[in-house]
């Protein structure tokens, strides 16, 4: 595959190691504790399990797991308003496949389905509207979940129904953006991060601009990357060598994918179909200011909420959750009070466990091999922490 | 009802055995030898009916034959049970029953009884099926999961994931257009093979449902051994590789329906490849990785960039990984 | 969060609707080009291999960009192994 194949090489991983380990040795390391670096974007933290790069790193380096899974900060009441639509007599409630475990209060979207919801995956946008094509006599509900990345997606599916009229069309908008929630991560005092690894695709369609304040007013290298696993190990570098240059900067790792300015067509269509939210909420993170965009009351008739006369629930995350701590790096998913016992992949409380992008499921099944590989894992061992999962 | 049957499955699958249309099926002792008796079943319902490589009729005879013939059995007789949703159209009844009927002849054994209902439409969706299937087993074969030792060879005959990535394709629902097709296949000449090379084989199972990443934890398993697996070994065509970068899927978890995985001792492993991939349905074999000791009970896979992972169970149906 | 991968437009299929197959090993679907088509040059765009997320393309990927990155991995062994002869050399 091209594009993919050549940044995947094992012999340039090796130099690309090594060049780690020599900057390693000439820069200032943190007292007491390894180098934090958040990935921000759960595709990363997906690359890294899949090609076991934690274990490829030296130990004083630990990859912290960021936000940036739409689907593990999904919070339970957005949940429960899918299913409530999706049990709306007449509705084809349609999403991305992985939305689809998710818990609320009232269950998943799978477990709606099995009460007899007509709950349908789709892998585009496109293919919704084409449902709604197809079913003049149903209504065809879309859940609009994503950063950045998808949003021009799904506003250009909007515009699309507009143009072509399509009456039995509408979007359930949960569309949230990376900065403020980055700025909520780094305006908290007990935030451990050193550097970060930004977010390669939400970047194609932003540009890398916004990201400035990071170094700027925080100090902390952010390196745009890409998600093959050379251009992981190549952007630590890059922030290493930051750090061992004593700078801080916003660079793009990424640059055969992403523009500085990001894609002005995309940039449009965002523009047209949303606007701020005055506070969107995350699971395990709380409400966040303009974290998040609904559509724009011209299109009021393509939007689900106003459609259905949805009244949004707010639904309180379970108590034993710590996904919070977890999404802002203070614990290691193990660490978690509920992980591997009342939170597993069968019996998910928390998001992270549900998203296979999300940390805790990540670590549930690549997870370590055996405790000493496992940095940070010495409280429980591999056997005791894999045990659930069998069960 | 007794055109149902004569029309379309007496004619498809007529033998001695179904003709008489008793209300059993009779057979000779002798066709079974003086070994084991192997005996399974399996019910088969699937979307689309019709798919590249096969359909639900060929997918029946497939499936349980396949049990059979991964417990070392040679199959000798099948049941035919199906359920058909009013409304079926009798053109792709027939269909369906010759392509039992074709499968059957190719994997050497007869449907020799069976039994047809139908339903009103909505209590089914069109046609489920059930087979099952009894096989005679050599003396001296004993393949189990328990028998698996740390140094055995494991080796499988096919690239991964053809009939799970076929039929999600198939489907139509994704938008995907592919030239995939199910490797949908019996397995009895395979086996055979495999085992007249490698007579020492522990233990040999099929990858259906949960792909061979399933197979394989259910190896360590039962034996308390670990099953060590390299990235870099395991067979994949482009297509497979293209729909699951696509979607976010491993094809580790991907079902096959004309997949074995076997735990050969290491010193007969080079003969038991060699003796697949002539054979149709073997020409992709190869060892996908070593059974070792530890981490007892662990499916562990070594990427091809060097890192480590563990492979798990899967929770439920693996769902494409969009955002 | 947001699996892309490249593909490569084959054709053009509805230009009035930027649509166009792409093409990732074999796999083919049709995808919207709005975010990296230029009105009226659709046709421009066949051949280039471009970030595919959820049906649309996103970015057009640069190939020299991508070989300037493999270049300067490259590079990253070579500092390495220059440095590794240098401290070989300097052995008594």
């Amino acid at each position: 595959m091209k594009y993919a194949d050549e940044f995947r090489d094992p012999a340039l991983a090796k130099k690309v190691l090594a060049r780690i380990d020599e900057t390693l040795a000439r820069m200032p390391m943190p007292e007491g504790r390894p180098l934090h670096v958040m990935e921000v974007c759960g595709g990363h933290t997906h690359s890294i399990f899949r090609y076991g790069l934690q274990k490829l790193v030296p130990d004083s380096i630990e990859f912290v797991h960021g936000p940036g899974c739409p689907v593990c900060v999904l919070p339970m009441g957005r949940v429960d308003d899918c299913v409530t639509l999706a049990e709306h007599p007449g509705v084809i409630f349609t999403t991305f496949g992985d939305a689809m475990r998710v818990p609320g209060s009232r269950g998943s979207l799978l477990d709606a389905k099995a009460r007899g919801a007509d709950v349908r995956m789709v892998y585009s946008p496109l293919d919704a509207l084409e449902l709604a094509r197809g079913n003049p006599d149903r209504e065809v509900v879309f859940f609009a979940l994503g950063f950045e990345t998808t949003m021009p997606s799904t506003a250009l599916t909007l515009l699309q129904a507009a143009d072509e009229g399509i009456g039995n069309f509408s979007m359930l908008c949960q569309h949230i953006t990376i900065i403020p929630t980055l700025k909520a991560l780094l305006s908290d005092p007990h935030c451990l991060i050193d550097g970060f690894i930004g977010p390669g695709h939400v970047s194609m369609v932003i540009g890398n601009a916004g990201y400035r304040f990071i170094p700027e007013r925080h100090g902390k290298p952010f390196v745009v990357a890409g998600f093959e696993p050379l251009d992981l190990l190549q952007s630590l570098w890059m922030v290493l060598a930051q750090l061992a240059g004593g700078r801080a900067a916003v660079e793009n790792q990424y640059a055969r994918v992403v523009p500085e300015d990001g894609n002005p067509a995309a940039l449009r269509a965002i523009a047209e179909v949303y606007e701020d939210r005055e506070s969107c909420d995350w699971r395990g993170l709380g409400a966040i200011d303009r974290s998040g965009v609904r559509i724009r009351a011209a299109y009021a008739d393509l939007d689900a909420e106003r459609r259905f006369g949805l009244v949004p629930a707010d639904v309180a995350d379970p108590e034993i959750c710590q996904c919070g701590e977890v999404v802002r790096g203070r614990l290691k998913p193990f660490q978690c009070r509920a992980f591997g016992r009342e939170c597993t992949p069968a019996t998910p409380l928390g998001a992270l466990m549900v998203s296979s992008e999300g940390a805790c499921a990540a670590y549930h099944q690549y997870g370590a091999t055996d405790g000493a590989t496992d940095r940070g894992a010495s409280d429980r061992s591999a056997t005791d922490r894999g045990a659930p999962a069998r069960g | 009802m007794r055109d149902l049957i004569d029309g379309i499955f007496l004619a498809a699958f007529g033998n001695a055995g179904i003709a008489a249309l008793e209300d059993q099926a009779r057979l000779p002792l002798a066709d079974f030898g003086g070994g084991g008796l192997a005996f399974t079943t399996d019910s088969f319902v699937i979307d689309p009916v019709f798919f590249p490589g096969g359909d639900i009729g060929r997918l029946a005879v497939c499936g349980t034959v396949n049990d059979l013939v991964v417990g070392g059995a040679r199959p000798v007789a099948l049941s035919c049970s199906v359920i058909l949703e009013e409304g079926l159209p009798l053109a792709d009844l027939r269909r369906i029953a010759a392509s039992m009927a074709a499968a059957a002849a190719e994997a050497g054994c007869r449907i020799v009884t069976g039994d047809t209902k139908v339903v009103p439409r909505g209590a089914a969706d069109r046609i489920f099926v059930n087979t099952a299937g009894i096989g005679s087993i050599p003396q001296g074969r004993e393949l189990a999961a328990t028998r698996i030792r740390p140094g055995d060879a494991l080796i499988v005959n096919s690239t991964l994931g053809l009939h799970g990535a076929a039929v999600m394709a198939a489907r139509g629902d994704l938008g995907l257009a592919t030239a995939l097709e199910s490797d949908c296949r019996p397995l009895g000449a395979l086996v055979e093979a495999l085992l007249d090379a490698a007579p020492g084989t522990h233990a040999i199972r099929d990858a259906t449902r949960g792909g061979v990443a399933t197979v394989l934890n259910e190896f360590a398993d039962a034996a308390g051994v670990c099953c060590r697996i390299d990235e870099d070994r395991l067979p994949l065509t482009e297509a497979v590789r293209g729909l699951s970068e696509i979607l976010g899927l491993d094809p580790l978890y991907l079902a096959n329906e004309g997949l074995f995985v076997a735990a050969v001792p290491e010193p007969e492993a080079e003969a038991a490849l060699a003796v697949l991939r002539p054979l149709p349905g073997g020409a992709a074999a190869c060892r996908i990785g070593t059974v070792t000791g530890a981490p007892a009970g662990r499916v562990v896979m070594t990427s091809f960039f060097g890192g480590e992972r563990l492979v798990d169970m899967l929770e439920g149906d693996q769902l494409p990984r969009i955002c | 969060m947001c699996l892309g991968i490249p593909g490569r437009i084959t054709e053009i299929i509805d230009a009035d609707r930027f649509l166009a197959w792409v093409e990732v090993s074999g796999v083919r679907r049709k995808v919207n080009v709005t975010c990296v088509a230029e009105p009226g040059r659709l046709d421009d765009l066949v051949g280039a291999w471009v970030l595919l997320h959820v049906g649309f393309a996103m970015s057009v990927i640069d190939e020299a960009e991508a070989a300037r990155t493999l270049e300067v991995l490259d590079a990253l062994g070579e500092v390495q192994d220059e440095l590794a002869a240098m401290r070989e050399s300097a052995r008594p």
